[in-house]
C-alpha cells in the first residue's frame, strides 16, 4: 500500500504571530515550526496502515529549504520517503496543484493530509487535489480502516458523524482520533536522516489569490470580574451593556 | 454583481449559517440560491427575507445526502449556468469538503474563513481569519469568478425581505459521482448545532466528569445555545468530539461563549477568539481565561452554574 502523506510546515500552536514589513511577512522571529497537528495525525495513521498492510510512506511538502527539518521529523516518525517542492505555499490552488502533479507521479492508494493548515486554516486542499486528480475527497475523517482495494471511512459532520464506504484511490483530510499523534524515538531520528529527501521544481505558477496585507485583532478590553455571590450582576450585563441575551 | 448562494438544509429546514450567507450575498449583489435534495417550496421562499431573489432546487432524492462529488457538481454547474460572479456558502463540514472541487473544476479563486464584506474599490479583496482566529489577511482574489466560505457572525442577518420564486433546478448526474456510500449517519437530535449556535456554553475538566454536564445542558437550555467542550473532555469522552472546541476542534464564532472550568490554554483560546463576548467562570483567579474574558466569575461551577440559571431564567421570562 502507497501512502503520500501531505505536510505542511506551520508555527507551533503556542505562537505568538506578528507581521513585519509594513504588516506584508510573517514575522518568524522566535516561532518554532511544527508539522501541523492534523497532518501528523494523517502522518500517524498512515505509518500505522502501512505497519499492519506493508508498502510505503512518502511525505511530501510544498516550501522553500526551511522546511526540511519538519520533512525530517516525518521520516523519524515513521515515512520512508519525502519530497519538497522548492516552492513557498503562497496559495491554496498553487500547492494542490504541486500535489497533484506529485501524486501523478506515483501509484497512491491513498493520499492524506489534515482537515486544514493552522496557519491559514482553509481546509480546501484536500478538495482540490481530489479535483486535480479526478479522485474522490473527504473531509474532516476521523476513522479510516483499508481492506483490500475499499475503506471504510467515519467523517465528522456537524452534530455527529457519518459512515462511508468508499474505493481506494482517494484523497482525505484527517483530524482526531483518527490515531494518536507519534512521537519520534531515537531509532527513528536516526534513520531520518539518511532516508532520501527529493527536491523537485514546481511544475506550475498559478495562483489564483494575491496576499494584500495582514493584519491583527483589536486588543481585548480589561475583563469585567463579577462576585459569586452577584449573578445577578452578570445577567444585567449579558442584557443591557452586551446585549447578546 | 450577480451571487449564488449555496443553502445547506437541516431537517428540511435552511441553516440559520445559510442565511447570514444570502445576507452576505445580498450586501454584494443580487441573490440566486442553490439547494439540493428534498425541501419544502414554502422553506425555500422563505430564503428571499434575507434577501435572495431566486432559489434553484436542485430535488433529486439521490442528493438528500450531502455526499461531496455529486455536490460539488450541482453546485458548480449552477455557477456557470446563472453567470454569477460570486458563489458564497458559510462554512460547514459539506462546504469545506465541497468548494475546494468547485474552485478547481471553474478556476475560480477561493477565499475561506471570510470576517467581513469584501471591498471592491481596487480589485476584490476579502478579509480571511487566520492563524486560528490571532489574525487576519486581506487577500485579493484575481480570478473573474470566486468562492468565499463565509463565518459566522460575518453580517448581520437580514430579515426584511420578500419571498423568493423557487424554481427546478435538474442536473443530469453520473452515477459514478455516487461510488461513495453513507452507510450510517449519526446526528444528535434537536441540539442546537456547535457551528451555529449565537450562544456556546462550554465545560472543560474542571467539570470532573461527564456525569456533571446535567448543569452545563440546564444552562444551555435556557439561553437556547449549544454545549461544546476543551481538548481533554472529549479525548476522555466524556463528551462527544464534534464538541471539542479549539485549535484541532470545532471553532466557533458565536455572540457569546460561556466557559466553564475551562483554563483557557492557548489551543483552547485558538477557537473561541472570535466570539463576540465572552464569559469564564473558573474557581482559579489566576486561570489564563480571565485575560481573553469580557465578564469573569471567580467560583466553583458547582455552586455558580445553578444560581446563573435561575437568574437567567427569571430574567428571560
Ligand atoms: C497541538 C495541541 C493542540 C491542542 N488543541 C486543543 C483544542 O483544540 N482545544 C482544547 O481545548 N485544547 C487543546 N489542546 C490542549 C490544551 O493545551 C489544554 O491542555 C486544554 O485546553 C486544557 O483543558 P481544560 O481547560 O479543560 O483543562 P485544565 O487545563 O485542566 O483546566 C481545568 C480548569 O478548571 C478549573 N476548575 C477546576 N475545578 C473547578 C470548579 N469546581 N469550578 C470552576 N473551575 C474549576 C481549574 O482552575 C482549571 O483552570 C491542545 C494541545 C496541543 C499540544
Amino acid at each position: 500500500m502507497n501512502i503520500l502523506v501531505c505536510i505542511t510546515h506551520v508555527p507551533d500552536t503556542t505562537s505568538r504571530i506578528a507581521f513585519t514589513e509594513n504588516n506584508t511577512k510573517f514575522d518568524k522571529n522566535g516561532v518554532q515550526f511544527i508539522i501541523g497537528p492534523y497532518d501528523d495525525y494523517a502522518l500517524a495513521r498512515a505509518v500505522e496502515l502501512k505497519e499492519a498492510n506493508g508498502g510505503k510512506v512518502t511525505v511530501l511538502n510544498v516550501g522553500k529549504a526551511e522546511t526540511e527539518p519538519t520533512l525530517r521529523k516525518a521520516l523519524a516518525i515513521g515515512a520512508d520517503e519525502a519530497i519538497r517542492v522548492n516552492a513557498f505555499p503562497s496559495d491554496s490552488y498553487f500547492v494542490a496543484k504541486q500535489i497533484a502533479d506529485v501524486a501523478k507521479q506515483g501509484e497512491y492508494d491513498l493520499i492524506l493530509m489534515g482537515r486544514e493548515s493552522i496557519d491559514f486554516n482553509g481546509g480546501m486542499v484536500h478538495g482540490m487535489v481530489g479535483e486535480l486528480l479526478g479522485l474522490p475527497s473527504f473531509s474532516p475523517v476521523m476513522v479510516l480502516e483499508v481492506e483490500g482495494n475499499s475503506a471504510k471511512i467515519t467523517r465528522e459532520i456537524e452534530g455527529g458523524k457519518e459512515k462511508l464506504e468508499v474505493n481506494l484511490p482517494f484523497v482525505a483530510g484527517c483530524q482526531e482520533p483518527i490515531a494518536e499523534w507519534k512521537i519520534p524515538n531515537m531509532r527513528g531520528i536516526m534513520s531520518a536522516r539518511t532516508k532520501p529527501l527529493n527536491v523537485v521544481e514546481p511544475t506550475d505558477n498559478t495562483k489564483l489569490t494575491e496576499i494584500a496585507q495582514y493584519e491583527l485583532p483589536a486588543p481585548k478590553g480589561a475583563v469585567k470580574m463579577i462576585d459569586a455571590d452577584n449573578v445577578e450582576e452578570l445577567v444585567n450585563l449579558l442584557k443591557n451593556e452586551a446585549k447578546v441575551i | 454583481m450577480s451571487v449564488l448562494v449555496f443553502i445547506e438544509t437541516e431537517d428540511g429546514k435552511i441553516k440559520k449559517s445559510s442565511r447570514e450567507a444570502i445576507s452576505y450575498g445580498a450586501a454584494i449583489g443580487e441573490v440566486t440560491a442553490i439547494t439540493l435534495g428534498s425541501v419544502s417550496n414554502e422553506e425555500l421562499a422563505s430564503a428571499g427575507a434575507n434577501g435572495a431573489t431566486k432559489v434553484l432546487h436542485a430535488a433529486d432524492e439521490k442528493l438528500n445526502a450531502g455526499l461531496i462529488m455529486p455536490y460539488a457538481e450541482v453546485i458548480s454547474k449552477a455557477f456557470e449556468s446563472t453567470g454569477a460572479e460570486v458563489l458564497v456558502t458559510a462554512k460547514s463540514s459539506l462546504a469545506d469538503a465541497v468548494v475546494g472541487r468547485i474552485s478547481v473544476k471553474l478556476g475560480a479563486a477561493l477565499a475561506s474563513n471570510v470576517s467581513e464584506l469584501p471591498k471592491t474599490d481596487s480589485g476584490f479583496v476579502v478579509k480571511q481569519s487566520i492563524y486560528t482566529g490571532k489574525a487576519f489577511v486581506n487577500t485579493t482574489l484575481t480570478t473573474d469568478k470566486k468562492i468565499l466560505a463565509i463565518k459566522k457572525n460575518a453580517i448581520e442577518l437580514k430579515t426584511d425581505g420578500a419571498a423568493a420564486s423557487v424554481e427546478a433546478f435538474d442536473v443530469a448526474l453520473d452515477d459514478a459521482l455516487f461510488g461513495a456510500k453513507i452507510t450510517s449517519s449519526e446526528k444528535a437530535e434537536g441540539d442546537v448545532l456547535l457551528p451555529e449556535a449565537d450562544i456556546v456554553v462550554s465545560g472543560g475538566r474542571g467539570l470532573k466528569g461527564p456525569e456533571n454536564w446535567g448543569i452545563i445542558e440546564d444552562l444551555a437550555k435556557t439561553l437556547g445555545a449549544a454545549t461544546g467542550c476543551s481538548k481533554p473532555v472529549s479525548d476522555m469522552d466524556w463528551r462527544p468530539h464534534h464538541e471539542h472546541v479549539g485549535q484541532t476542534g470545532v471553532k466557533v464564532s458565536p455572540s457569546l461563549y460561556i466557559a466553564v472550568g475551562i483554563s483557557g490554554a492557548i489551543q483552547h483560546l485558538a477557537g473561541v477568539n472570535s466570539s463576540k463576548f465572552i464569559v469564564v467562570i473558573n474557581k482559579d483567579e489566576e486561570a489564563p481565561f480571565f485575560k481573553a474574558a469580557d465578564y469573569g466569575i471567580v467560583g466553583d461551577a458547582f455552586e455558580v452554574l445553578p444560581k446563573l440559571n435561575e437568574a437567567l431564567k427569571k430574567a428571560l421570562a
